[in-house]
């Protein structure tokens, strides 16, 4: 066999071990390590991704070689290579952006465990894009839900561990349901394995006695995975859990564990019970009902949010709501709509939520909306990330936003029945308004004069210096560094991350280049969305067996 | 329907334990019944498991007296999924102990309710 056949497995274990590796290393050895070991992973599977393309067909990696009813399987395809390449370069980001902030909120011997909680993470990511096995898929949820509440708690405030212990109750109900669901269906079909079990599905669901309880276990499935997502009625715990989390762990929960829940559904649906079984199901019209609600009731509530972080928070719920919908429509077109979708919100939620806490932090530590009047003039290059991230998230033309907007229209269009094309016009329009509206004002606010200036800057330091008793001194000298070096932000493109050399007295901090190559990413899926959506039509036809 | 129940009485049993354990991980306020729930609500699917894998009049897969057919032998594999369920069961209820100890020493209460309001009466008002 090939040798790049390897490489899936290599992603998981070794991102195994390096969690092992960092519990042993040092907070500032660890992130550099941890850096260097995901850009290594990046190149494996763009490799992958490479390889798939080239030969055009995916294939299965048997572990212990064990032949396909027995033992346990990795299967790579186009989709699945592209996901892998889209979560590392995300998480690489958000890791180095909120790097910083990881050094403030966390005691400095334990930082490394932090780095080794991100490895551990990584692994239950790429375990969950490239599995083939359905209770593989469960150990490695449950992995990736213990290590996302690891990363929550790791800001040792009330509110982070009550939000914590929020997060995994949701979790853990997610979890057991999705456990019984996996547990019916290998009762109905005694099989793990995708491909076995998809034809013992599609035997089972000609009887029509049978079909009913296919539909029962594909409802359990869903309930428990867009339980975990967040999906409308369960999105209550987001804007605690994203709002009070370390920005890193903000990014990478919101941008990262949730499209991994949505992608393992996705497949779920193609690969378990197969296209043409999950059409008849009613599940998918309740899903889409339910991601229209989401994106309404979502927005809504972004707008009476008295905290940025709550809004962009809220505004999660309302953009997991447009990946239902996608996925609610149906067709090659909606489910194209819903990966493209899950990019696009991937790469600009997680630069949100890498802005907002330097707009905080220049406003005094406060995230509340009237102290962060003219933030943006204060910290120039968190201002105007946001501001292109926001106007992604409303969907101007040249963002990504826009572009999945477009293909939801597109998607719906082609589904050719006319209450689907309403429900989904309406919703569109509806919620970019409301998009609009949040976000522009936020926008306009962080870019308003402060209205007394004199007053307000002594309201932004004083808090500052006392929010920081612990750590004394830590705080603002990290951030005079930040502001000295190159505030105009745009000789900063050359800077490498293994080339900027470490001035003694001053902390590094890699902000622009990550944030450059989220937003890059952004503009280039607004740009050549036809690319990706090329890629994802070659992964989803690689997918059904 | 009752005949159906009484045949596949550890499934009954299994589905029920379930449906206990997940309303109770769901609407009880104390966090440690919340916890028992969860575990309740494992236990339930483990039950649906090895009960699926148990046939009767069988044997556990050991090959003693170089009897080989397999007709002789149950289904090793829920077991096995068994045992990593177990597993996993194990180790989020350690996280979460582990978190309920930190909340109720810094809210002194176990009610998730009361720790809601708590929390927003902190001043730290970021």
């Amino acid at each position: 066999m090939n040798f790049i056949a390897n490489f899936p497995l290599f992603t998981i274990v070794l991102s195994l071990f390096s969690g092992v590796l960092c519990f042993m290393l040092k907070g500032k050895t660890a992130r550099w390590y941890t850096v260097f070991y995901e850009v290594f992973l990046i190149v494996l599977v763009l490799s992958v991704l490479g390889y798939t393309l080239h030969t055009g067909t995916s294939f299965t990696y048997p572990m212990g070689e064990f032949p396909a009813p027995w033992g346990n399987e990795i299967r790579a395809g186009v989709l699945e290579a592209l996901m892998a390449a889209a979560f590392l370069v995300i998480l690489l980001c958000s890791v180095l952006a909120g790097a910083r902030f990881i050094d403030l909120d966390l005691d400095n011997s334990k930082v490394n465990l932090y780095y080794s909680l991100v490895n551990l993470m990584t692994a239950a990511l790429m375990a969950l894009v490239w599995t083939n096995d359905l209770f593989t898929g469960y150990v490695f949820l449950e992995i990736l839900t213990l290590t996302s509440c690891g990363v929550l708690i790791v800001r040792e405030i009330g509110r982070t561990t009550l939000a914590a212990v929020r997060y995994m109750i949701l979790n853990l109900l997610g979890s057991g349901l999705f456990l019984l669901g996996v547990v019916l269906l290998y009762d109905l079909t005694g099989h793990l394995l995708m491909v076995p079990m998809q034809q013992a599905v599609a035997e089972l669901s000609r009887d029509s006695t049978v079909l009913p309880v296919l539909t029962i276990t594909a409802g359990i499935l869903t309930i428990g995975l867009s339980i975990k997502s967040g999906l409308f009625p369960f999105h209550f715990w987001m804007p605690d859990t994203y709002g009070w989390a370390t920005p890193t762990s903000a990014a990478l929960l919101s941008s990262l564990v949730s499209k991994a829940y949505i992608f393992l559904l996705l497949k779920i649906y193609y690969r378990v019970f197969g296209f043409e079984v999950i059409e008849r199901m009613p599940v998918r019209n309740v899903l889409l009902v339910l991601g229209v609600c989401g994106i309404i009731v979502g927005s809504l509530q972004a707008i009476y949010a008295n905290n940025l972080n709550h809004m962009v928070a809220l505004s999660s719920a309302a953009q997991i709501g447009y990946i239902y919908m996608g996925i609610g429509l149906g067709g090659l077109a909606g489910y194209t709509a819903a990966l493209f979708h899950m990019l696009a919100h991937a790469l600009t939620k997680s630069a949100l939520f890498l802005t907002t806490p330097r707009l905080s932090e220049v406003s005094g530590g406060s995230l509340l909306f009237k102290k962060l009047q003219g933030s943006g003039l204060k910290d120039k290059r968190a201002g105007a990330f946001f501001t292109v991230n926001a106007l992604s998230m409303i969907g101007i033309p040249v963002f990504a936003g826009f572009s999945s907007k477009l293909q939801f229209g597109l998607a719906a269009v082609g589904s050719l029945s006319w209450k689907k094309i309403v429900v989904v016009m309406v919703a569109l329009a509806i919620s970019s308004m409301l998009n609009a509206i949040y976000f522009i004002r936020t926008t306009v606010r962080i870019y308003a004069l402060p209205e007394e200036e004199p007053d307000d800057r002594q309201q932004a330091v004083a808090p500052e210096s006392a929010g920081n008793g612990g750590k004394p001194g830590k705080n603002s000298g990290v951030y005079s560094a930040a502001a000295e070096e190159d505030p105009a932000g745009n000789g900063a493109a050359q800077e490498d991350p293994a080339g900027v050399e470490s001035v003694p007295g001053k902390v590094r901090d890699m902000y622009v280049v990550p944030m450059l190559v989220l937003t890059g990413g952004n503009v280039f899926l607004g740009l050549f969305s036809w690319v990706i959506v090329e890629l994802i039509h070659t992964g989803l036809g690689m997918f059904g067996v | 329907m009752i005949e159906h129940l009484l045949i596949n009485n550890e499934e009954a049993a299994a589905v029920i334990l379930f449906g206990i354990g997940f309303t109770m991980l769901l609407f009880q306020r104390n966090l440690i019944k919340k916890l028992i729930g969860m575990n309740i609500m494992d236990s339930g699917v483990f039950l649906f498991l090895a009960s699926m894998g148990y046939i009767e009049g069988r044997k556990a897969p050991v090959i003693v007296d170089g009897v080989q057919s397999t007709q002789n032998y149950i289904n090793p594999v829920p077991a096995g999924l068994v045992l990593t369920g177990i597993v996993v069961s194990v180790s989020v209820t350690a996280i979460m102990l582990s978190l309920t100890v930190r909340l109720y020493k810094r809210y002194h209460t176990l009610d998730l309710d009361r720790i809601y309001v708590l929390s927003r009466h902190q001043t730290e008002d970021r």
